[in-house]
């Protein structure tokens, strides 16, 4: 909750004209770049890297789509394209390491730019933020205090089931001292919240019920003050579905970055 | 000796039908196109032990996963008995392992229990497709057939449990009567002893009618397999051993594209020449993989797929069990023009529209939920996405918005319409 204006974040171009280079790449994603929502995430998310001193840099106006909308609703065409200048240009800095707040770049970037020549470490920011609570250097202190707050957490297809990723964002939340509270679904049995696939990006098709609405009924069983996100589509989604049962006052819905920077006074 | 070879030429002329038409059903998956699936042979043999021989992932339902494991275990352990049965029926001995002595006892107190086990499961199985109505055994795709496929198979299997049970009974009660030293155990049949006649000939008759039953049955059964969903006994071990091992979440990759786009990006690059036209995604069978038909012939239609399916449980038409069984009807469909004209003559249908229509395929949201749920490791998704493919790379048809979307991408480099010169404006607002 800091107050400047301008938060401190070079670009790889930047860094590179000055002779640095940084330890890891920060890929933001479009949403992170665009959406209002997502940006305050963007900017948390920075805020920690700064306060954990990290060296890092984004790609700015160089970065570009990964294409993942495009691949899952059957354009190979369009996401090459999008793969392979993004991996040039990646390769052109000779990135090694790359950090993103979003499932679906992380996924693409980490499981499918290997098969087009884009090889990289790749991690997302549950995983980032759990090695740094591990390391000592996130203490959840000096901010706002989580302890015993309901907190149930929502598996983001993309990280869980795609890739595995199941423990890091409940850890980033068990250092809270707060009270993780589970849903129904969780886990590998967890529920999309109905952005994936391209759907994010068109109506529904014909049905009883939006996906959204049906993840929503089940986060709100767990009467949960703190309904803790991982993807800026899932946010998104859970956010309208809060929307529609008009509970966004007393239901907040925090990506797990927001939730560290606030609990560590960022 | 006639009913020695009576029995010989059955059971011939059964393995031999049933070999003819399980190649036919290779033939059928040999269709598809080629997909390397024989690497890592160590982690393949892993997760076909765990998956199909340990069923790692029927766990997740508890009450079923107790029921099949009475059935599965059954049938896996039966086997032994057949092999018993099916010597002494070309053999014409009676108990021919019976030397074994208390092992022998061992065995079939064993397989008595695991009969009742079969019995008691299948019986349970029944009454929760039939009275209670579990939903996961209902939907669109589940019409009469499938049901009936499904009720066919629990009462074929609980009637030749109740031979192999009777069997015993009549001969554990003949050689009381005799006064032999009874050969063998039978803890279950024991129970039945008291319903069976006192008369040798009349125990007899009974004993060898079961017998013959229980034989004719299992051989029947076994031929009924490749009509049936009840392939994935045999179809589950490949089916696993072949399975996807890469993470979830990553999308094959189409070749055929790379060659394009990198020509288009590179002028100096030529792609390498390849004799057969190209189609891009999945219009019909022939252009799926070997392995997405597989998946489709080992389908068990037990839907766990569709209960996890977020579009499904919303009311969507989506339902992945369906796409699978489009997918082996349809390869049916074509084995059967081949078989009938010699090669595939044009029939004017295809698996998309006529199978699977385009407001199913768009339903889907990638989740990979179907593909965690299903017990044999089948892949819905990969179909879903590949129909998509064909819709758009082939045929440009897509939901405007879809289209909308991949204009952003192309022209801002992101999905929404924003100036790509915006991209980093969030440093600056607060
Ligand atoms: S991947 Fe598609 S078909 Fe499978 S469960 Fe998810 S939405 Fe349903
Ligand atoms: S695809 Fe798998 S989970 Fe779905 S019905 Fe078939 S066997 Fe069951």
């Amino acid at each position: 909750m800091s107050d400047e204006k301008i938060i401190q974040v070079p670009t790889m171009a930047e860094m590179l004209a000055k002779g640095e280079i940084p330890e890891i790449l920060f890929w933001v994603g479009c949403a992170g770049s665009f959406d209002e929502r997502a940006q305050r995430i963007t900017r948390d998310i920075c805020k920690i890297l700064s306060h954990v001193g990290l060296k890092f840099a984004i790609l700015g106006t160089e970065e570009g789509c990964t294409g993942d909308p495009a691949k899952r609703a059957g354009n190979e065409f369009l996401f090459q394209m999008q793969a392979m200048m993004n991996i040039e240009l990646l390769n052109g800095y000779e990135v090694k390491k790359i950090v993103t707040a979003c499932p679906h770049c992380f996924n693409t970037i980490k499981n499918e730019y290997p098969l087009l020549g884009g090889q990289y470490e790749v991690i997302h920011h549950s995983q980032l933020l759990q090695q740094l609570i591990d390391e000592g250097k996130l203490k959840a202190s000096g901010g706002e205090s989580f302890k015993g707050k309901r907190i149930t957490y929502h598996d983001p297809c993309y990280l869980g089931r795609s890739n595995n990723v199941y423990e890091a964002p409940r850890k980033t939340l068990e250092a809270l001292d707060a009270q993780l509270v589970e849903m129904k679904r969780c886990r590998s049995n967890g529920l999309c919240c109905g952005a994936g696939g391209a759907q994010m990006f068109k109506e529904p098709e014909p049905g009883k019920k939006d996906i959204n609405i049906e993840r929503i009924d089940e986060a709100l069983k767990t009467e949960p003050e703190v309904i803790a996100a991982a993807c800026p589509f899932c946010m998104t989604m859970l956010r309208d579905g809060v929307k529609n049962y008009n509970k966004e006052e007393e239901v907040q819905v925090l990506d797990i970055a927001e939730i560290t920077a606030r609990a560590n006074g960022l | 000796m006639i009913s020695q070879l009576i029995f010989a030429v059955i059971f011939i002329l059964a393995i031999a039908l049933f070999t003819y038409n399980i190649r036919k059903i290779v033939r059928n998956i040999k269709l598809g196109r080629p997909l390397k699936r024989s690497d890592r042979p160590k982690e393949r043999l892993k997760t076909m032990l765990r998956v199909a021989f340990g069923q790692s992932k029927m766990t997740k339902r508890p009450v079923a996963f107790v029921l099949h494991l009475f059935v599965y275990l059954g049938f896996v352990i039966i086997n032994i008995e057949m092999l018993e049965i099916v010597i002494d029926g070309l053999a014409g001995t009676h108990r021919v392992f019976a030397g074994l002595g208390i092992l022998y006892n061992f065995l079939i107190a064993c397989f008595e229990w695991l009969a009742l086990g079969v019995l008691v499961g299948c019986a349970i199985f029944l009454i929760r497709r039939n009275i209670i109505h579990v939903k996961r055994f209902f939907g669109v795709e589940m019409t009469k057939w499938p049901r009936t496929d499904a009720n066919l198979i629990l009462i074929a299997e609980i009637l030749l449990m109740i031979a192999f049970l009777s069997m015993n009974a009549a001969d554990f009660k003949m050689q009381s009567l005799n006064q032999e030293t009874v050969i063998g155990s039978f803890p279950i049949s024991q129970w039945l002893v008291n319903l069976l006649p006192a008369d040798l000939d009349a125990l007899h008759i009974i004993e060898r009618c079961c017998w013959w039953f229980h034989i004719v049955g299992v051989l029947a059964f076994l031929n009924y397999l490749p009509y049936s969903k009840h392939l994935h006994i045999i179809f589950a071990f490949p089916n696993t051993y072949f399975s996807n091992l890469h993470p979830k979440g990553q999308f094959s990759n189409m070749e055929s594209v790379q060659h394009e786009v990198k020509a288009m990006l590179d002028p100096s690059y030529t792609p390498p020449s390849t004799d057969q036209p190209v189609r891009f995604g999945v219009k019909d069978i022939q252009d799926l993989t070997w392995k997405n038909l597989l998946d489709a012939y080992t389908c068990t239609e037990c839907g766990r797929c569709t209960s996890v399916c977020p579009a499904n449980i919303t009311g969507k038409l989506l339902s992945p069990r369906k796409i699978m069984m489009d997918t082996r009807d349809r390869t049916a469909e074509i084995g059967k023009n081949i078989d009938h004209n010699g090669n595939f003559s044009d029939d004017g249908k295809a698996l998309l529209d006529d199978y699977i229509s385009r407001e199913e395929i768009w339903a889907c949201t990638t989740c990979n939920a179907c593909v965690e749920a299903c017990p044999v490791n089948i892949n819905p998704l990969e179909i879903i996405v590949n129909l998509r493919q064909y819709a758009i790379m082939e045929e440009s048809q897509a939901p405007s918005s879809i289209n909308a979307m991949f204009g952003n991408i192309e022209n801002n480099g992101a999905p929404w319409k924003y100036a790509q010169a915006d991209r980093a404006n969030w440093r600056e607002v607060n």
